[in-house]
């Protein structure tokens, strides 16, 4: 579970008082799943990030979701083709809501240095995308700061945000049919 | 290690066989270069395979360049043959008008020069005629244009698909 302190609680003889969102969240916040979605050098510094040495588990991603209907952040790292393009939509679709993106590196976020025709301009012409971390590739402490704002993000989320006209709206606006109350 | 044919042997044979259709030859760094005709590229390639003291029998790489300057014969098909027996390697030019540029299949001939001729198509639009499966390879399928044709520019300041305001050109 969360810090104590995330949960902002009343403290009393034998019981600890909250708000059901704060407690949500912060559970939500400390078991993202992760689905790396990697196709390059981006990709090895996200191993490494996964692996001991950095140890993406201290925060509760032990489990890396290669199903992306088990999956609440699709991180996003490495080169995406326009042939990849469709794929990359159809993976993010799939995912249960809610669902975060985090997009590693220059190619993820703006297509890099491959300034080409066969090589989407930044991942966000197809789905949102949460947090961008810049760097090419970036190093493992910088995909852990995504990480942390994506963290943020999590416990900061309202219950009803995906209900909402706002995003309802974003998600028109990439041609994806948002979930059924 | 030396091959066993020589080059102007190869040619003089060619020359024999083809006559009119060898249009000219080259042998930069040694390596035989053959300009053929567009009709005749399938009957060269074919004879080179079938001829006993030749056995150039290796499909090496099939593919294309674009001359943009070379009015009526723009799009070259470049065939790199190689007998594994002679050890002797050989090139075969073909050029073609880039408002038809189409040229007859060697997949009869070679199994492998399917994905080469889809590639070249890919990228140069080159029609082979005969292939049983001519569709883009690596490309998506939606793109409607040859991209690796010397006809756009190196960085067209007019595009909106980059933004400038993080890359600072």
């Amino acid at each position: 579970m969360g810090k104590i302190e995330d949960l902002q609680v009343i403290n009393g003889e034998g019981y600890q008082l909250s708000t059901l969102d704060k407690v949500i969240a912060a559970a939500r916040k400390n078991s993202v799943w992760p689905l790396p979605f990697a196709t390059s050098c981006c990709g090895i510094e996200y191993m490494a990030t996964m692996g001991s040495n950095y140890d993406l588990a201290r925060f509760g991603m032990e489990r890396m979701s290669f199903s992306p209907r088990q999956a609440d952040l699709l991180i996003v790292a490495g080169t995406i083709s326009k042939k990849l393009a469709p794929i990359l939509k159809q993976v993010y679709e799939q995912m249960a809501e809610p669902k975060w993106v985090l997009s590693v590196g220059a190619c993820a976020s703006s297509g890099g240095i491959f300034d080409t025709y066969s090589v989407l301009q930044g991942i966000d012409r197809v789905i949102p995308v949460d947090v961008y971390v810049p760097g090419c590739p970036p190093r493992p402490e910088q995909i852990i700061d995504g990480i942390m704002k994506i963290h943020e993000m999590v416990k900061n989320e309202p219950l009803r945000r995906r209900y909402s006209d706002e995003y309802k709206s974003l998600m028109n606006k990439y041609n994806i049919e948002g979930n059924e109350e | 290690m030396k091959s066993k044919l020589e080059n102007n042997a190869v040619l003089e044979l060619l020359n024999g066989k083809f006559g009119e259709n060898i249009k000219s030859s080259e042998q930069p760094f040694d390596l035989l270069t053959v300009e053929v005709t567009s009709e005749s590229a399938h009957e060269v390639v074919s004879w080179l395979k079938s001829e006993p003291s030749l056995a150039i029998s290796f499909l090496t790489n099939l593919g294309a360049v674009h001359y943009p300057d070379n009015q009526g014969r723009e799009i070259a098909v470049v065939y790199h043959l190689h007998s594994l027996i002679n050890n002797f390697r050989i090139r075969l030019k073909a050029y073609l008008p880039i408002e038809n540029p189409e040229i007859k299949s060697i997949t009869d001939i070679y199994i492998a020069a399917n994905w080469m001729e889809r590639e070249t198509y890919d990228f140069y639009g080159v029609q082979f005629a005969g292939h049983p499966n001519l569709k883009r390879i690596l490309n998506e399928d939606s793109m409607d244009y040859f991209p690796m044709r010397k006809e756009y520019h190196m960085e067209d300041a007019t595009r909106e698909d980059k933004d400038d305001r993080f890359f600072g050109r």
